[in-house]
């Protein structure tokens, strides 16, 4: 590994780089160059979604579990740190004298709050239902989704059915931050011993439980990690747009992520910031189409996402990138395999060739056998 | 008492369309292990194909028992060619992969059919024409029972004969069953399983659009997301009878359903506002699936390496 | 980590390099006394509840042509720009970005569901652009800010008019509330309707609800059945009230139904019915209005669009637009702070939808009508004014008015609405909060 240093001046650069574009999407602008309140928006969105795919590929893609309930947490991240906010926040902020000092504080003491609650949440859903098999687990997921967003249509001390407004203010330097922060700890995830134990899982879950691997506990700790970052990106986005809303945490949210990491890559991280960014700008873009004959093309963003998703299935089962990543090497020579995940995605996974096998294993992740 | 035994038949009306909507869940997953989540959809756009026959045909205008037969045969033809072409088209190509790619796929296709139906039908709930003349005829107390209830018990149940006829008692029908068993087992011993599961595609959307038309025909509003909710219930259905099993899916429909209205109809008492009657089906599938993951009347089977 | 580094930083390029497309967009529009006047439309053309966008639409595309027709706005043509929020709140508050941000409008029109309005009203608070919600009738949303107007009555006026309704028309001593939980609309209905039934007198003997994903209704009114209540209130939208209500006489209902503007549109009648005769609808106007604003405009409404009638939503739409070149007109400018007075100061203004007055909390102050539902068609039955808190409305004609008809609703009606009670207080208009 190289040094300290190098890491600390690569750290550097990522926050010299968020600063900039934050500057750039203030009002006055980074040295009179500026970015639309409009672009900025869609830029934060970018942010949130961003954190939202990486960190469901952290199962769905590296885990071979299939969650569709991410919404879900997000939701549980949004509405339980605009709780705090709401609540006790400004009172903090407040007592603490105001200023930039007090307010990142209670902002870090939200972010915290909605990456435990829906950490807690997360393990609370995992542990019972990771006993389950690939599609049980999904539909499971899915209803506890729907579960949670019931209750929280119950509640009228987070606004119930009317949504709930949430003072707060985020720039994109957190959004930036917390996004950079995902894709670094994922990736450091799923290449630490953890990471491999994960990709065993994927590739075969009775040959990883009989090579010691205790897969429960690795499938929930994974459930934990992602269900954390889906939180804070629930924090984020609540505070973001300043107004909570139970519309916008149904499936349909879950089914979106899923479209990223699915058009991206099952198991790649650079895949799944791809996949967020193209599924949050796509339809902003169709919005710029005219509307001919009183029809907008901006109302077939999910006709188009359905579309996509079948065709990737269809043509490309792994995602557009698999489980390759985007990086320098792209510019050098032929990729070297990186320390694990090839490895065991290439070789020692069982290929599945036969189908009633196949429907009796555990899912096997999108990737590996058909390249 | 009377407004027990009303709630109980207001429970098993609803009961019932969930279990013909299960029917072909359970079966397709019998023989693929998939969700075709597609599968609420395809109850979706039945309705829809009612719909549409029946102001084709001029039947919306005159009520008539022939023009809701007319009309439930051909949204269930529709809907079975609309099966057969999902199958063809959309699941067998990727029948060959990982179960997480044909999970992914049907949740495409699913998607795909409620948006377009947005596209096309528009989003706005449309009414329903009424197809017979409804009359409710008393039981006793305040407890009554519509023409409508007694359709929708009556056709499931003459639905659910015929399934059972056929798969028990026919040639095609004991080939269904063998490619359940073992696929590649049946296919060695020539059944043409190809062939067979577009068959079990075809029964299963047929009775789900038949569960859309009398759906319709009881609550009539349809709107292109109406099989969102309802279908997941149906599976629930399908996993709480134990799914693969037929018989199980109808207790299991029968069982959501009622279990839904008596939380809306009692749950006040206990605690449980009615509010939670969506939050009922998934309780339970989380409850089973812990406890009894094959369900009531399924068998366990032990994971393979 | 080169990696790493080098995919985030392609990530933020990517992402920067998009976003810049059309860098130096950010300031806001400054004053224009010239050129075309655009105005922003905003709502739900395509989700579950497009039937309430799509009225909007049309009912703000009619005034603006006849706006135009008459040669625009002190010589300005209006102009507009209309985005599908799909009934999401989160696309509500970025189509509205967008129509501030990059089609510059001068002002915004939008949304029916209060919770899609309560989404995008802080942006167009915050760029100070005026926005004017036609039928959004949730108090909260011009709580917002001072920007934000609406020219419909609110929850807690239309809940105690069906209260009144019940109590003193129908004289019914208890009540059934079948609410939509998943509706704010329905939810502030329901609070402020049991408020004012209680207050004069009357029991709220059960409470049920659905959801708009509901189609079997027979639960909920099997239990309300078996309470026996005199009259059941329904604060729910068109797509489910056909419905209970057909299911309701099967189950041998015969208690009346009563409920708000939410019911009102033209396929109420496909879903429910004969069913539907006997109930009664609280609406912000009546088709049959003999008066020949409302006449005129129900005429050019039909002629427009093919036969169909406008409804409440519609005609909101087109009195808010109204509203909004009145106010133009009267500012002689588009310049946004000028154009906030300009609403502010609303008053008397006649609209099809009846004599509206902007209050303090630039709410509407307007009378609400009753009406029996009979055979497809709306029967009149009775105008309620806005009491109490009409007080406190700068409208002296209209206050007067309802001092007489309606004297019924105390300052008690509206003991929640924290807005309406301190209107009391301030006399000052452009009170900037």
């Amino acid at each position: 590994m190289p040094g300290f240093a190098k890491k600390l001046a690569g750290f550097a650069a990522i926050l010299v780089a968020l600063w900039a574009v934050n500057a750039a999407m203030s009002r006055e602008g980074l040295f009179g160059f500026g970015l639309g309140a409009y672009e900025a928006e869609v830029l934060m969105l970018v942010g949130i979604n961003v954190i939202l795919a990486v960190s469901l590929n952290l199962i769905n893609g590296f885990t071979g579990q299939f969650s569709i309930g991410h919404a879900g947490f997000m939701a549980i991240g949004a509405y339980s740190s605009a709780y705090f906010t709401v609540y006790h926040g400004q009172d903090l902020e407040r007592s603490l004298g105001g200023g930039t000092f007090a307010h990142i504080l209670v902002f870090s003491i939200a972010i915290l709050i909605g990456a435990l609650v829906a950490a807690a949440m997360g393990m609370l859903v995992g542990v019972p239902s990771l006993r389950l098999r690939g599609d049980y687990l999904a539909i499971v997921t899915l209803g506890f989704a729907e579960i949670i967003r019931i209750v929280i249509l119950n509640l009228d001390v987070v606004g119930g059915a009317t949504g709930f407004t949430v003072p707060g203010s985020v720039n994109f330097f957190w959004v930036g931050l917390i996004g950079v922060l995902t894709i670094i700890v994922v990736r450091n995830i799923v290449r630490s011993d953890t990471g491999r134990a994960l990709i065993s899982i994927r590739e075969d879950e009775l040959a990883a439980e009989a090579m010691g691997v205790n897969t429960t506990r690795y499938k929930v700790l994974s459930f934990v990690i992602s269900s954390a970052f889906a939180g804070v990106a629930g924090v984020l986005f609540g505070h973001f747009k300043r107004f909570l809303a139970t519309p916008d945490f149904t499936f349909i949210k879950s089914f979106e992520v899923i479209i990223m990491i699915v058009l991206g890559g099952m198991g790649s991280i650079t895949g799944a910031v791809l996949g967020a960014i193209v599924i949050t700008i796509l339809p902003e873009l169709l919005r710029q189409l005219p509307s001919i004959g009183g029809f907008n093309f901006a109302d077939l963003r999910l006709v188009i996402y359905a579309a996509l998703l079948i065709v990737i299935m269809l043509t490309r089962p792994q995602g557009v990138l698999g489980e390759r990543e985007i990086g320098l090497h792209w510019l050098r020579r032929a990729q070297k395999a990186p320390e694990g995940d090839r490895q065991v995605g290439d070789d020692a996974g069982v290929p599945i060739t036969q189908r009633a096998e196949a429907a009796d294993q555990d899912s096997a992740g999108g990737g590996g056998q058909n390249r | 008492m009377d407004t027990f035994v009303q709630q109980l038949i207001n429970g098993l009306t609803i009961g019932s369309i969930y279990a013909l909507i299960a029917l072909g869940y359970t079966m397709v997953y019998g023989i693929l292990r998939l969700i075709n989540f597609a599968h609420g959809d395809i109850y979706m756009l039945g309705a829809y194909a009612g719909f549409f026959i029946s102001r084709w045909l001029g039947f919306a205008g005159e009520p008539s028992l022939l023009g809701l037969a007319v009309t439930l045969v051909g949204s269930m033809i529709a809907a079975a060619l609309l099966g057969m072409a999902i199958e063809r088209f959309a699941y067998r190509p990727v029948r060959k992969y990982a179960r997480m790619t044909t999970l992914i796929t049907a949740i495409g296709v699913s998607l795909l059919l409620e948006n377009l139906g947005v596209v096309i039908f528009g989003g706005a709930p449309r009414s329903f024409p009424e197809l017979f003349q409804n009359e409710t005829y008393k039981l006793f107390g305040n407890a009554a029972i519509s023409k409508s209830q007694l359709l929708i018990f009556g056709v499931s149940i003459a639905l659910m004969i015929l399934l059972q006829w056929i798969v028990y008692r026919t040639k095609v029908g004991t080939a269904m069953r063998a490619v359940s068993f073992n696929l590649n087992s049946a296919k060695l011993m020539g059944i043409n399983t190809d062939a067979i599961i577009v068959f079990t595609f075809a029964l299963g959307s047929a009775l789900a659009a038949a569960g859309g038309v009398l759906t319709a025909q009881y609550n009539p509003t349809i709107y292109p997301l109406m099989g969102i909710i309802t279908g997941l219930k149906a599976f629930v259905a399908a996993v709480l009878g134990g799914i693969g099993n037929i018989p199980g899916a109808v207790l299991g429909g029968l069982l959501i359903g009622a279990a839904e209205t008596f939380v809306v109809g009692y749950g006040q008492q206990i605690g449980i506002p009615s509010t939670y009657r969506d939050a009922v089906a998934f309780a339970i599938l989380i409850l089973v699936l812990l406890f009894r993951p094959s369900g009531l009347l399924g068998t366990t089977v032990q994971e393979k390496v | 980590m080169k990696r790493t580094l080098m995919t985030i930083g392609l990530a933020t390029l990517l992402a920067a390099s998009f976003a810049c497309e059309k860098r130096g967009d950010g300031a806001p529009t400054g004053s224009g006394d010239t050129g075309p006047i655009k105005v922003g439309i905003y709502g739900d053309l395509s989700g579950q509840t497009s039937s309430f966008g799509q009225s909007t639409k049309n009912g703000v595309l009619m005034a603006i042509d006849e706006i135009n027709a008459a040669g625009g706005i002190g010589g300005r043509k209006v102009e507009y720009v209309i985005e599908d929020d799909q009934g999401q709140p989160q696309q509500a508050s970025t189509v509205v970005t967008k129509l501030i941000n990059q089609n510059k409008v001068h002002a915004i029109l939008g949304e029916v569901a209060s919770s899609n309005s309560l989404a995008a009203a802080p942006r167009a608070q915050e760029a100070k652009i005026p926005m004017i919600t036609p039928s959004s009738t949730n108090p909260k949303v011009t709580q917002v800010g001072d920007y934000i107007f609406r020219v419909c009555f609110t929850d807690d006026f239309q809940g105690a008019v069906g209260a009144k309704f019940a109590a003193n028309t129908l004289k019914a001593k208890t009540a059934a509330i079948l609410g939509d939980f998943q509706s704010d609309y329905s939810k502030g209905m329901s609070q402020f309707f049991e408020e004012e039934f209680t207050r004069l007198g009357g029991r709220v003997i059960q409470k049920q609800t659905y959801t708009q994903t509901d189609s079997d209704f027979k639960g909920q009114l099997t239990s309300i059945r078996s309470a026996a209540p005199d009259v059941i209130f329904v604060p729910g939208y068109y797509g489910q009230v056909g419905v209970i209500a057909k299911q309701a006489k099967e189950l041998g209902i015969t208690a009346p139904l009563l409920g708000g503007d939410g019911w009102d549109a033209p396929q109420l009648w496909d879903l429910g019915g004969a069913a539907l005769n006997g109930s009664y609808m609280v609406n912000h106007y009546s088709i049959d209005d003999p008066s020949p604003a409302v006449q005129k405009f129900v005429a050019a409404y039909k002629a427009k669009y093919s036969g169909t009638a406008p409804d409440a939503i519609a005609a909101l739409a087109y009195d808010a637009m109204n509203v909004l070149a009145d106010a133009i007109k009267r500012a002689g400018t588009t310049d946004p702070a000028k154009l906030r007075d300009a609403l502010a100061s609303t008053q008397n203004f006649a609209g099809v939808t009846g004599s509206i007055n902007i209050n303090a909390q630039r709410d509407a102050v307007k009378p609400a009508v009753v009406f029996e539902l009979r055979d497809k068609k709306l029967v009149y039955k009775e105008t309620i004014q806005p009491g109490g808190s009409a007080g406190a409305a700068p409208a002296p004609t209209a206050a007067a008015a309802a001092g007489a008809t309606a004297g019924a609703s105390s300052p008690g009606t509206n003991a929640n609405g924290a807005a309406n009670s301190n209107a009391a207080g301030s006399a000052n208009s452009n009170a900037n909060h």
